[in-house]
């Protein structure tokens, strides 16, 4: 991907002040870490960690129409969403190949909050803009809202010391509104990291004044602001996927391992047919996690994964798991080679490294 | 403020070489390590190889991305830090110490001197 990023967060000020390195993501300058992805992994799988996601968009359908119009434009049921539920959904193309992968809140009952990837804003508004129905309105609001994950075991705690006692965290997957003095958040339980946590959303303008009294109230939590070298690590560990590197046109979210969130029982979205054609005549490549065995350097995207003499795929996302001290990482491979168990060999710098496929999430959280 | 010994050589792309004798000992710089932090794989040159000058001898990966090193002088490699392949966060935590990462004999000696002082590569990464 070519990365021309000029635009900035309304954090990108709090970043430089605390001694992030940034990089570019997205077309966004944004802080890649600050102190280290070790210790930034480690304090969300401990304590809790704040993370600037102001880059991601946010659009709004709203109208008589939009629950009809979006369960067309969207792989998952939207029926099933109570007024306040949210559900990650794909938004696909005609031949069933992913535009991008998002959440989908129902804030009022014909009005839904979509968030989604930043690199796909303008793709996504075009696409959904160009198959819109009569009595839809769709908004792109991505430049008037930022905002921010909150993620580790200690939100709970953390939560309360912001909002006050009284606060209690929304159920799973829903969003509910709060108020901090004059800031009006919209709070939801959801996140990328595997822990327990929230994404909250607000106006730009009082981005840094939430940021900093998070930070604030939390460091007697441990908490530490944590970069997307950590969001990649963290959400690595868990097998789930990246836009663009495990997410893109050419694959389908079945092939990814996703088919929980696409219902095929949808009389009509787009893709439908060619998904439901691709599930009866068995899928011919999955994403499998996969692990290094011995010692040996981490994977990294495009790394060429064998089995014996044979190519058979590339690697898509890959790292070193700060929590599980080895490679991991996840690839597209044949459907007769991505089986639970069976040993790979990846191409690093011209040598071979033994790899083994395991069962989804690569970390198991310790009881 | 990094830690930029006076007694070393320096490179552009951020390693130092320490002259001992014929030999040159050669890491990366505190500089670079807290660039890449984390370090957590070290692959490390054979001995025996020749090596010319700029070229990538060893790579050291963070958990963000590999990294070339070059070796800042021609030669041999006569040494390499079988330490590191256990503990590669010597690298961040004592650069120019235990996580020195390769040993160079040179081919002429007077190489090192071609390179940065101190005070020239202070102010190269100002």
């Amino acid at each position: 991907m070519t990365d021309e990023a000029t635009k900035t967060t309304p954090l990108y000020e709090e970043h430089r002040r605390a001694g992030a390195k940034i990089i570019p993501f997205g077309g966004w300058l944004m802080p890649v870490q600050y102190t280290s992805i070790s210790d930034e992994h480690q304090a969300v799988r401990k304590n809790v960690g704040i993370f600037d996601i102001s880059h991601m968009g946010q659009l709004i359908a709203s109208g008589s129409n939009a629950r009809e119009w979006l369960n067309r434009m969207l792989t998952n049921n939207v029926d099933k969403l109570e007024v306040r539920g949210g559900q990650y959904t794909f938004l696909l193309n005609q031949n069933g190949g992913i535009i991008d992968d998002l959440i989908v809140y129902r804030i009022e009952a014909e009005k839904f909050l979509l968030v989604v990837n930043a690199s796909r804003v303008d793709e996504d508004f075009a696409w959904l803009q160009a198959h819109i129905l009569p009595d839809v309105e769709l908004t792109n609001r991505s430049d008037s809202y930022a905002g921010v994950a909150i993620q580790g075991p200690r939100i709970g705690e953390l939560m309360k010391a912001i909002l006050g006692d009284d606060f209690e965290l929304p159920a799973r997957n829903t969003i509910a509104d709060a108020e901090l003095n004059v800031m009006q958040l919209a709070v939801a339980r959801t996140g990328y990291t595997g822990e327990d946590g929230v994404e909250v959303f607000f106006d730009a303008k009082y981005a840094p004044a939430f940021w900093t009294t998070v930070l604030e109230k939390g460091k007697p939590l441990g908490i530490r602001p944590c970069g997307l070298g950590a969001r990649d690590t963290l959400r690595l560990e868990m097998c789930y996927p990246l836009n663009g590197n495990d997410l893109t046109p050419e694959h389908n979210p079945l092939e990814a391992g996703l088919g929980f969130f696409v219902d095929l029982t949808k009389p009509n979205f787009t893709g439908r047919e060619i998904l439901a054609q691709a599930k009866e005549q068995g899928l011919k490549r999955r994403l499998a996690p996969f692990r290094m065995q011995g010692k040996g350097p981490p994977p990294r995207p495009h790394y060429t994964v064998y089995r014996g003499d044979e190519k058979i795929g590339e690697v898509n996302s890959g790292t070193l798991s700060p929590s599980l001290g080895y490679g991991i990482g996840m690839a597209y491979l044949p459907t007769e080679h991505a089986k639970i168990g069976t040993e790979l060999q990846i191409e690093i710098r011209g040598q071979k490294f033994p790899a083994v496929i395991e069962k989804k999430p690569l970390y198991k959280k310790q009881a | 403020m990094s830690n930029v010994p006076d007694d070393l050589f320096y490179t552009e792309s951020h390693e130092w070489v320490r002259v001992e004798g014929e030999n040159a000992r050669v890491g990366i710089t505190d500089h670079a390590q807290a660039e890449l932090t984390d370090v957590v794989y070290v692959e490390l040159p054979k001995v025996g190889t020749q090596v010319e000058a700029r070229t990538a001898t060893a790579v050291v990966e963070s958990v963000k991305a590999a990294s070339d090193i070059y070796a800042p002088v021609k030669g041999e490699i006569v040494e390499a830090n079988e330490a590191l392949s256990s503990n590669p966060a010597l690298v961040n935590t004592d650069p120019f110490g235990e996580g020195w990462i390769f040993v160079v004999k040179m081919s002429s000696p007077d190489d090192a001197k071609q390179l940065k002082d101190a005070a020239a590569y202070r102010q190269a990464t100002g």
